[in-house]
């Protein structure tokens, strides 16, 4: 039903149950349609809310500072100097560190649920991966801050410290919350996107492909090489759209990653990224330009992540030829 | 011509075998590796949220700061108040576009109203609190319930609106066929015999998008922002658990960091209990892998 509804909608038939035969015979008919015409408009009003508010919102600042704004490293609310580059830094660095982490893992993962795993043990793990994926935020945040913190401050840093510490990345003090932690967690946050997605392109991929390969004398991870190959683009689309989450994630990097207005190379060091900073800051700014500063970052990460998505949108509805229940699982 | 590998006749190379070998696997690995973080979450969930956990939790008012025990009813009350002002507002307008999506759906317009909803799924959370400040609490000069029913209720919409298009479309053109035969208006064969036949997926939708919209922190920071005392006023700041978790952890008393444990048990219970089953059943309703 899904596949042959899916079909239909590709090749551009109707995907509309109705003949126009009908169409505004009777008064009520025009009425219902116009009635739920306008909830639908209401979708875009909304839209267009977000976009407006933010925009005048921000007009403060992006009327002060204009594009210097992006390059400014300062943040000084008391004399009211404010840049947004060292938050920038923080959520390119945190999402990229989650990226380094969360790929491999990830296709790993999809790899065995869609061509490895047993059929009661993939079950098992496509519904952890799920749970994994309805956890709330904070609840990451707080496990990362009494559990994973702890750990990273007396075990994994120190050993990074003093084994690779000749590496700028992993020198300066251990404090166990900092870039690597938000990294971490956001690994562990976008996984399920990463896993799910995957494991849908590859399942999608003809069987013909993986057959044709293995009779051809390959081994089974070459055969499964092959299939993920064939998948790449969407599988490109699958890691943006979760890179487009982790640029948006708030609660659980704010109560790991420190909080401090800093750019530094080292994964131990405290930092900020442009939602820490909105969450920390939006309910004390007291002057318009600090509060129009802030805004103006929440305009800017609304616009990244709008054509972050965008773009893994587009890769992986071309991949699967336009199935929404793969590519609006996200 | 490249010069010949050492096959030898009969066999795989051992290094192609070794290879094959590593990284099946590899894969293997990694499952275990990503099933590991949830079984730790959940493990000090427990660990940490149990011991905590008795029924004054659940049904007396927060001690003030010094004193030890007390519990979170407000918040637990406030976040049902908070997700029942979001679901009043997203429900009507995301059934309805839902609808009108997958029964009248065709033309730009409609790929416009599907296209922006899926870019409003993708809105960071912190934004929507952003606009919600903007959009109710300044005008308003005072943080308000009201304010983050608002913000749950934008985080709802995409969600309950692209799922009500999916169930919708599954119900088969016979029925509406049959409708139309027996001499029922289209309005009437929507109204009475394609929303019953789909509810029970559109109830799905709906809960799916209350569960996540409960567990969402960011958006009520700076709407409904907290409140420690019992207030059911809509005009007014109001608790909910994930603020709670997020004061209490921050908090310098060991008896609130343990209370934060056992918030967060609570709403990791009710979150992601709820939307795992219910997935697992939308997913056999939908007959698909």
């Amino acid at each position: 039903m899904e596949a042959s509804s899916a079909t239909k909608r590709a090749l551009g038939a109707s995907s509309v149950p109705w003949s126009e035969a009908r169409r505004s015979r009777m008064p009520w008919d025009a009425a219902y349609r116009y009635l739920l015409g306008t909830f639908a408009l209401f979708v875009f009003v909304v839209a267009a809310l977000i976009v407006y508010e933010c925009a005048r919102g921000a007009s403060p600042a992006v009327l002060a500072y204009g594009w210097r704004f992006l390059l400014n490293t300062d943040w000084d609310p008391v004399a009211e100097h404010f840049g947004a580059l060292p938050y920038m830094f923080g959520t390119a660095m945190s999402s990229g560190l989650a990226l380094i982490f969360a790929v491999p893992l990830g296709l790993g993962t999809a790899v065995f649920l869609a061509e490895l795993a047993p059929k009661r043990v993939g079950t098992v793990v496509a519904f952890v991966i799920e749970l994994l994926a309805s956890i709330p935020s904070i609840v990451y945040g707080i496990w990362g801050f009494f559990v994973l913190a702890p750990f990273l401050r007396s075990a994994v840093e120190p050993w990074l410290g003093t084994h690779l510490g000749f590496i700028p990345l992993f020198q300066g003090f251990p404090f166990g919350i900092g870039m690597l932690n938000a990294g971490i967690v956001l690994a562990i946050m976008i996984l399920p996107t990463i896993v799910s997605l995957t494991r849908e392109l590859l399942l999608a991929t003809p069987r013909s492909l993986l057959e044709a390969s293995l009779a051809l004398g390959s081994t089974r991870a070459e055969a499964i090489a092959i299939v993920l190959d064939s998948a790449r683009p969407g599988i490109l689309g699958a890691i943006i759209l979760a890179l487009g989450r982790a640029l948006g994630e708030t609660m659980a990097v704010t109560m790991v990653i420190g909080n401090t207005n800093r750019i530094s190379a080292s994964l131990f060091a405290p930092g900020a990224t442009m939602s820490s900073v909105i969450a920390n800051e939006l309910t004390e700014a007291t002057s318009a330009l600090h509060q129009g500063s802030l805004v103006e970052i929440a305009l800017v990460l609304f616009l990244l992540t709008l054509l972050v998505n965008a773009a893994g949108r587009l890769l992986v509805l071309w991949a699967t030829g336009g199935r929404r229940d793969v590519a609006g699982a996200v | 011509m490249s010069p010949e590998r050492s096959d030898l006749p009969g066999g795989l190379s051992s290094w192609r075998r070794t290879m094959n070998v590593v990284a099946l696997a590899g894969a293997w690995l990694c499952a275990a590796i990503v099933i590991l973080p949830l079984a730790l979450i959940v493990w000090h969930l427990l660990a940490r949220g149990v011991p905590g956990l008795n029924l004054a939790f659940f049904t007396h008012m927060p001690k003030p700061v010094g004193e030890s025990g007390g519990g979170m009813a407000n918040a637990i009350v406030g976040t049902l108040i908070l997700v029942a002002i979001g679901a009043v507002i997203a429900v009507p307008i995301g059934v309805g576009a839902g609808v009108w999506l997958a029964e009248y759906g065709r033309g730009r317009f409609a790929a416009m109203v599907r296209y922006t909803a899926d870019v409003l799924a993708g809105v960071p959370s912190i934004v929507v609190g952003v606009v919600a400040y903007g959009l109710v609490v300044v005008p308003m000069h005072r943080f308000s319930a009201m304010a983050g029913g608002v913000a749950l209720s934008i985080l709802m919409l995409p969600t309950i609106v692209r799922a009500t298009e999916e169930v919708v479309l599954l119900v088969p053109r016979s029925y509406r066929e049959a409708a139309l035969a027996l001499g029922a208006p289209r309005w009437r064969a929507i109204q009475e015999i394609v929303i019953p036949s789909a509810s029970a997926g559109i109830v799905t939708a709906i809960v799916l998008a209350i569960a996540r919209a409960a567990g969402e922190t960011a958006p009520l920071l700076f709407t409904a922002l907290n409140n420690r005392f019992w207030s059911l006023r809509l005009d007014q700041p109001m608790a909910s658990l994930p603020a709670f978790i997020y004061d209490y952890a921050k908090a310098p008393y060991e008896d609130w960091n343990r209370q934060a444990w056992t918030a967060a048990l609570t709403l990791l219970f009710v979150v992601a209990i709820l939307s795992g089953i219910l997935r697992l059943s939308l997913r056999r309703s939908h007959g698909g892998r």
